[in-house]
């Protein structure tokens, strides 16, 4: 067990007979996390699992060494922004934060302070004094965050964070999480944008059914998926001539000309092997324009894993 | 203990007292909490503004017994009670419904902290209403009589004693039931079923055996009540007190039911978790 990261170890929860998670075993290193699955398979239950919201039914579970009984010591480093969309009534967005600051035992300084950088780098000081209950969703969204990032922690758990965010500011947001994630913070992120989650994540964890059913950085995972080739589109100005070449490899099983007639797509069993004979070619004075993995992502690492039918994410 | 601990305890039960105290006054469900209290005011205040009009006084003492029935049979048995169920259960049970308890699970504050602070709002809470209640409806009992009467009383008569009696027996019923109904907010979703079980087991309190009697917060307010009610009437089997314990017992007893309560609240907070699609 390391007290670097965030550690489950054989965790399950029941709802009553309900299955939350089962048989959870994880460690979650520093970095960007998400985590990806359909409703219902899991992904909250875990985040309020290691945040002390919910007790295991079985397992233990440690972040950076602390047990998340341990309230009063593990939310001086841990933010968590929920998925729920309520507030303590009549509260302004400066309130909302400045109150919970002042549970921290902070004096009214240091939590008026804490407050104004909060609502800062979430872009909100202008509706600070504003009541919540005037928020649009994306408003509220952020105030949830800036609550979530106001004491500066260590490990922040977002659960759907982009939910309502425009362009923009989803634009800001993700910045935001990458620069907290290089400060070397532990941000795990729920979503069900998947090419967002796919841009940001340095790892990610793939829940179905309450199960963990793959975790690691992307690109491992969709190697570790044997029976699925890999797909890999090449783009060149003669696709029919580099079909030729391609027919006489041994480690491609498919190869077809792309809908726009300008590149192949070649499925793989061996994409090292055919990278390495691809290069030969070029060396041969083959002209490519580029090459690129064309289901090395989420949502096609998910398709395979669970199948399509595995929930609406 | 370290002395920093209670350093940051207190600064944090002060932070959630300026959170709630503010809540549970202005709260919309708790306009019922102030009709209540405001009962005695308005039916004493009715009795003494009839009499003055009809240009009649009443007797003194008798007015006395009428305040000591009123007081033991309506506000301490009904408008406190139930003023303790609409202010303690909602404490941790009313944030649930309004998904907005996990915003205080979320900070770094021991669930014990947590639970002290929102008991002592409803604390201060339920004693200023029902406390300035008490003194209110004293206060317009007393309107229809002479000054020279009600000076005599209070000062020659130890009229000034009943009052400071009524109104720590009312301070103590929130103490009391506070701790009792904020247990039942953590074991029961509706508050409707808890409040009737307590208001039956309080009102089977003279029919007990001795023993069962002690486990009741009206056996140690009764005693402790400054003027008997006449044992008579339909309500006498109410306020029979077989064995009237002493002040030096009741206070204690009524505060050893009260820590036992908030002992199980300490406990059921520590395991509380938030599913609020199950509530």
């Amino acid at each position: 067990m390391s007290a670097r990261d965030i550690v489950f170890e054989n965790v399950s929860k029941f709802y009553g007979e309900v299955l939350g998670v089962n048989r959870v075993n994880l460690s979650i290193p520093p970095g960007i996390t998400s985590l990806v699955g359909p409703n219902g398979s899991g992904k909250t239950t875990l985040m309020n699992l290691m945040t002390g919201l919910l007790r295991p039914t079985q397992g233990r579970i440690t972040v950076l060494g602390v047990r998340p009984d341990q309230p009063e010591v593990l939310f001086r480093f841990v933010g968590y922004c929920t998925q729920f969309d309520s507030f303590p009534r009549g509260m302004t967005g400066y309130q909302f934060v400045y109150s919970y600051l002042r549970l921290y035992g902070k004096t009214h300084k240091e939590a008026d302070d804490l407050t104004s950088s909060a609502l800062e780098r979430v872009k909100l000081t202008d509706a600070a004094h504003r009541k919540i209950a005037g928020y649009s969703k994306g408003m509220r969204q952020r105030i949830k965050l800036a609550q979530a990032i106001s004491h500066w922690p260590r490990v922040l758990i977002l659960d759907e964070p982009l939910n309502g965010l425009d362009p923009l500011v989803r634009a800001e947001t993700i910045a935001l999480f990458r620069s907290l994630a290089a400060e070397g913070l532990h941000v795990i992120v729920s979503s069900h944008i998947l090419h967002e989650v796919d841009a940001i994540s340095d790892q990610v964890i793939l829940l179905s059914s309450g199960y963990v059913v793959a975790e690691g950085q992307i690109h491992g995972v969709r190697s570790e998926v044997e029976e699925h080739p890999m797909q890999i589109l090449i783009r060149c100005a003669r696709p029919s001539v580099l079909a030729s070449h391609i027919f006489e490899m041994d480690s491609v099983v498919e190869a077809r000309v792309h809908k726009d007639g300008k590149g192949l797509l070649i499925r793989t069993r061996d994409p090292d092997r055919f990278y390495l004979t691809l290069n030969r070619l070029v060396v041969d004075g083959l002209d490519l324009e580029s090459v690129a993995p064309a289901d090395d992502d989420v949502l096609s690492v998910y398709e395979y894993l669970i199948g399509p039918d595995g929930g609406s994410i | 203990m370290n002395p920093g601990s209670w350093r940051l305890w207190r600064a944090q039960v002060w932070a959630i007292l300026r959170f709630e105290i503010k809540k549970n006054f202005l709260a919309r469900r708790g306009l019922w909490v102030y009709l209540l209290a405001l009962g005695p005011v308005v039916l004493f205040g009715g009795h003494s503004l009839e009499m003055l009009r009809r240009g009649r006084v009443c007797e003194l003492g008798r007015d006395s017994l009428i305040y000591a029935t009123v007081f033991q049979f309506f506000y301490l048995r009904l408008a406190v009670f139930f003023g303790c169920v609409g202010v303690f259960i909602n404490l941790f049970r009313g944030e649930m419904l309004e998904k907005s308890l996990h915003y205080y699970l979320l900070a770094p504050v021991r669930r014990e902290v947590l639970l002290a602070g929102k008991y002592l709002s409803g604390i201060i809470t339920t004693i200023v209403i029902f406390c300035t209640s008490t003194a209110l409806s004293l206060a317009v009992l007393f309107l229809h009589f002479h000054p020279s009467v009600i000076e005599q009383y209070l000062y020659g008569a130890g009229g000034l004693g009943h009052v400071f009696g009524y109104v720590g027996v009312t301070a103590l019923a929130c103490v009391g039931y506070g701790a009792v109904f904020l247990v039942m907010g953590f074991l029961f979703r509706n508050p409707i079923i808890p409040a009737a079980v307590v208001l039956v087991w309080e009102s089977l309190n003279p029919f007990l055996p001795s023993v069962l009697k002690k486990i009741s917060v009206i056996f140690y307010l009764q005693s402790l009540c400054p003027i008997q009610p006449p044992a008579q009437g339909d309500f006498a089997f109410l306020a029979i007190l077989a064995n009237p314990t002493p002040a030096y017992l009741a206070v204690p007893g009524l505060l050893l039911v009260t820590a036992v309560g908030l002992y199980i609240a300490a406990r059921q907070v520590r395991k509380l978790e938030i599913n609020y699609g199950a509530d």
